[in-house]
């Protein structure tokens, strides 16, 4: 880059200074999710930006700047495999904005960076779109704006004006932005739902296995798993179990499915009992294609992509990677699978081979003493009931015959190990039974007349077969009853491994809180929801709902419209083009020169200029000749010629510069 | 090189030694059919150039010192009664011949220096209610005293316009100056010179300049440089139009001189100095920081 800079591009070092402040504003909310060497590298870019500004320390050479270019690329592929897509491309983005620091000195690049920095702006609605985000998003864009005020009338206004001023025209653009909100066209489905990143972010939520620890890692979190409004009086807590994944098969440590199924419920397998209830959930994004519905649903309403399987699963065609909003009807009683086949029999009793034999025992003591299942059910119960278990989240380590020690020795566990434990204990003793998981309770939210599910609310139990249907067989119920009736944290203290977002809870937090998460879900449900279904229902309301395509084709037309001014204005504003064609060829030739440190003088001509090169590098003579009497017979000598000009064009192209 | 005006100058440069460049410009300014003024304190040699111009080109050569009491119709002729025909008759002063000498022009009143420069740009004298047309080809030189000496007019500005160049022929290099002292005479040489043209060839030569061409981004060019003259803050007064028609005519003729078919930027660029020099006018306060042709040249892009 030449060092000849006109006075309009100079940079005050304050204006500097404040570029990387809203700089740094712009990188603090990626720091989460960006890996630790790029944090540390952008940290030490921008105070290495900063004391060069105050200091004066020359720029880097040429050849370092590419380095560091290079050498991040790598970095970004080392450390995600990739260089595009949601989150490696977030990354080099923003390590390129910061590398553009090295090479910023005049107010054009300041510029670039402002442009730049409204888009890395953007791209924090990857990772979160909630208030908080939006809220900072636009603080920060006021920031951005003001730098951009700065950069158009250097020192014109002091820095609390330039906000002001900033501030005011971001306060004028949200009428605008609303109404591009309502009306501009929305496009099914998240744009940036891309399939490459898919688990490449960690998201809290159930998993499709469960192993001794999984959910009490989940209960750290106090992220919303779901929200749910009961159509009418919502059921007692003992009852809102909400039915996630299904496992039926057992390793030894783990539980997983056999198969996932869409393979649908036949009709004849459930008979629904009681009352039916009717909700709609809006659940979080999870990556799972399972739906989260109270036990049991039926299949009466699903949307077209979801299907109640055989296993009383909810599942999607494909995974829940955006926030969605389903309506279920769901009988909490019923009976399932009145007949079970030998097949299906032989799958859930199934354990594996030559482990926790003292559970076996323990079991085919029990079937031996001629007990029928209902009370092999109730005598394991009893036992979780009478004998010393405890309920903690934090359980010691188990070794190889997990459920031994767990049931023998240990005898402190989570959810996850009573049923795992239990359904162990029910298939030894010969008992069809498999493991559930899902969430358990909920909390009211009266400001909205809605359920949250946290994930503190994950929960595990099993499911047995007897008596011609499945029995939900809650075991943490017979350890713990309180988790069920009034939650986690009435079930567990600190001292067993509570967090401390549920250990100190006051009422006036909880009521904040329950107020927060209303202000949530209307964000959600009136922001972030807002999409093809909802435009078209708030278009119909006012009677444009036909006008859809109308919009799309204004927009279309608007848009079209501004960018066609924009390029006139542009194409009016700019320098014009140089018209005559030899004196395009010949720029090209003087530029090669000047790369080659050999520019023209101010006001020299050409046949001056090409002397003097002519004289300190004699090898280039006569291509230089050659081109230059070409070029002065196009374009002064002789009438326009179109043939000079191609030869011209083949002189300069063919001269070895 | 042109292959008619080369012997010219050639013979021109055995006279006036170590000139080359100023030889180039007093034949370009005579090719370009403008009027030389040159500025020099006496004995430079510029009545042995007047001489020697009109010799080789075989004109009609008449030199009028002027005086501060010479008057116009000392220049421009008057009308005496003849007995023999009782009739007045228009005797033509000096002015009528195709090469006129004006020694120390600014030695003149300005009366008389506005008769001259008249008679030059109209290239007719006007006496008696008569009319009567100047010769052609008709070229003026005028010499100028530097105006810091005594006894001058110095000739005004809208006078100064009239002459196409203003040169400064300078003293000659210790070389030129040595042969000059070792050589004859140079009258005695100058009385030798053979002419090589005659006046219509030089009249075909001055039509052959008009027809060298000025491409229309050679006019951008011309352009640049008289608009730059206009914006520079160190100047009072720009160049006029015909300025810029003089700076394009005698960028023609350096051209031809050369021995191409159309201007160059380069052209333009020989002939700005002798072209722009006298007519570009200094604010009075910022005569230290003059401002010079060269300068004006440096900044100006060739678009």
């Amino acid at each position: 880059m030449s060092d000849e800079r006109g006075i309009a591009d100079y940079l005050p070092v304050a204006t500097l200074l404040r570029l990387l402040l809203v700089l740094t504003l712009v990188y603090a909310p990626h720091v989460t999710h960006l890996p630790l060497w790029e944090t540390g590298l952008l940290v030490a870019l921008l105070i290495w930006r900063a004391l060069a500004a105050t200091r004066q320390w020359r720029m880097p050479p040429r050849a370092l700047r590419v380095g560091l270019v290079v050498a991040s690329v790598g970095g970004i592929y080392a450390s995600y495999g990739h260089v595009s897509g949601q989150t490696a491309g977030t990354a080099l983005l923003c390590l390129m904005g910061a590398l553009k620091l090295v090479e910023l000195r005049a107010r054009r690049d300041v510029m670039v960076m402002v442009f730049l920095m409204y888009f890395m702006l953007v791209t924090h609605f990857f990772y979160s779109q909630e208030i908080w985000t939006s809220i900072y998003l636009l603080v920060s864009c006021v920031a951005i704006t003001a730098l951009l005020i700065e950069c158009q009338h250097l020192g014109a206004l002091p820095p609390r004006q330039t906000l002001r001023k900033a501030g005011v025209m971001v306060a004028q653009a949200l009428p605008l932005m609303l109404i591009l909100f309502v009306l501009f066209p929305r496009i099914p489905g998240p744009l940036w739902g891309l399939p490459a990143d898919a688990g490449a972010t960690a998201r809290t939520g159930l998993s499709d296995s469960m192993s001794p620890g999984d959910i009490a890692s989940l209960i750290q979190t106090d992220a919303v798993a779901f929200r749910v409004h009961f159509d009418g009086p919502a059921p007692p807590p003992e009852q809102r179990y909400w039915r996630g994944p299904v496992f039926d098969f057992f390793d030894g440590r783990t539980w997983k499915p056999s198969w996932i199924s869409r393979q649908p419920l036949a009709a004849d397998a459930v008979r629904y009992l009681g009352q039916p209830v009717r909700y709609e959930a809006t659940m979080e994004a999870t990556r799972m294609p399972w739906l989260l519905a109270l036990d049991l649903p039926s299949d009466r309403g699903l949307p077209d992509d979801v299907r109640l399987n055989h296993n009383g699963e909810l599942l999607a065609r494909r995974p829940v990677i955006e926030r969605r909003r389903y309506t279920v009807t769901s009988y909490p009683q019923y009976a399932l699978d009145p007949q079970l086949d030998a097949r299906a029999r032989q799958r859930l009793t199934r354990l594996p081979k030559g482990r926790d034999p003292r559970t076996l025992a323990l079991a085919q003591s029990w079937r031996a003493q001629g007990l029928t299942d209902r009370q092999i059910v109730d005598a394991a119960l009893n036992m979780i009931r009478n004998e010393n278990f405890v309920y903690t989240l934090r359980p010691p380590a188990l070794g190889a015959d997990s459920i031994d020690e767990f049931l023998f020795d240990t005898r402190r566990g989570f959810c996850e190990h009573y049923s795992s434990a239990f359904t162990f204990l029910m298939r030894a003793a010969g008992i069809p039974a498999r493991v559930v998981t899902g969430y358990q309770g909920g909390t009211l939210n009266a400001l909205g007349d809605y359920y949250v599910v946290n994930q503190a609310d994950a929960h595990a139990w099993s499911e047995v077969w007897f008596d011609g249907s499945w029995h939900r067989i809650d075991p943490t119920a017979a350890v713990a009853p309180n988790r069920i009736e009034d939650g986690l944290s009435a079930a567990i203290d600190s001292a067993d491994g509570l967090p401390a977002y549920l250990a100190h809870r006051t009422a006036w937090r909880d009521a904040l809180k329950l107020r927060w998460d209303w202000l949530n879900a209307r964000w959600n449900g009136l922001v972030l929801g807002y999409g093809p279904e909802l435009q078209q229902q708030f278009l119909q309301r006012f009677g444009l709902g036909d006008l859809r395509s109308m919009i799309l084709a204004l927009t279309i037309l608007v848009t079209g419209t501004l960018a066609l001014v924009g390029a006139v204005l542009m194409r009016r504003a700019a320098p014009a083009r140089t018209q005559d064609p030899a004196l395009r060829e010949w720029q090209r030739l003087t530029r090669r020169l000047a790369r080659r440190g050999l520019p023209a003088h101010p006001g020299e001509g050409p046949r001056d200029y090409i002397a003097r090169v002519q004289q300190t590098h004699p090898e280039w003579c006569d291509a230089l000749q050659t081109a230059l009497d070409l070029y002065l017979s196009s374009r002064y000598l002789d009438t326009p010629n179109a043939a000079r000009v191609a030869e011209l064009r083949r002189a300069v192209t063919a001269a070895r510069i | 090189m042109n292959a008619t005006v080369a012997p010219v100058l050639q013979r021109l440069n055995q006279i006036i030694l170590g000139k080359d460049a100023q030889l180039r410009l007093v034949l370009a300014c005579l090719l370009a059919r403008g009027h030389l003024l040159i500025e020099d304190i006496p004995g430079m040699g510029k009545t042995t150039l007047a001489l020697a111009l009109a010799r080789v080109l075989g004109l009609h050569f008449q030199r009028v010192q002027f005086t501060s009491d010479l008057l116009p119709a000392d220049i421009l002729g008057v009308s005496v009664f003849e007995t023999a025909t009782s009739a007045f008759r228009f005797v033509p002063g000096p002015i009528f011949s195709q090469l006129v000498l004006a020694d120390e022009v600014n030695r003149a009143s300005p009366k008389t220096q506005s008769a001259l420069l008249e008679a030059m740009e109209e290239r007719q004298v006007t006496a008696e209610g008569d009319t009567r047309a100047l010769p052609e080809p008709f070229f003026v030189i005028a010499t100028q005293n530097p105006s810091y000496q005594l006894g001058t007019f110095p000739l005004p500005e809208s006078q100064l316009d009239r002459f196409l160049m203003r040169l400064s022929l300078g003293y000659p290099s210790p070389d030129a100056e040595r042969q000059l002292l070792l050589e004859r005479e140079r009258r005695d040489l100058l009385d030798e010179l053979q002419p090589v043209l005659q006046p219509a060839e030089l009249l075909d030569l001055q039509q052959q300049v008009r027809g060298v061409r000025t491409a229309p981004a050679l006019v951008d060019y011309i352009l640049a440089l008289v608009q730059r003259t206009r914006e520079l803050p160190g100047l009072r007064q720009g160049l006029s139009p015909r300025a810029g028609l003089g700076l394009r005519r005698a960028a023609q003729a350096w051209a031809f001189i050369e021995g191409r078919s159309g201007v160059i930027p380069e052209d333009v660029q020989a002939v700005f100095a002798a072209v722009v020099g006298h007519r570009l006018v200094m604010s009075a306060e910022r005569e230290g920081a003059a401002t010079s042709a060269e300068d004006i040249l440096a900044q100006v892009a060739i678009p």
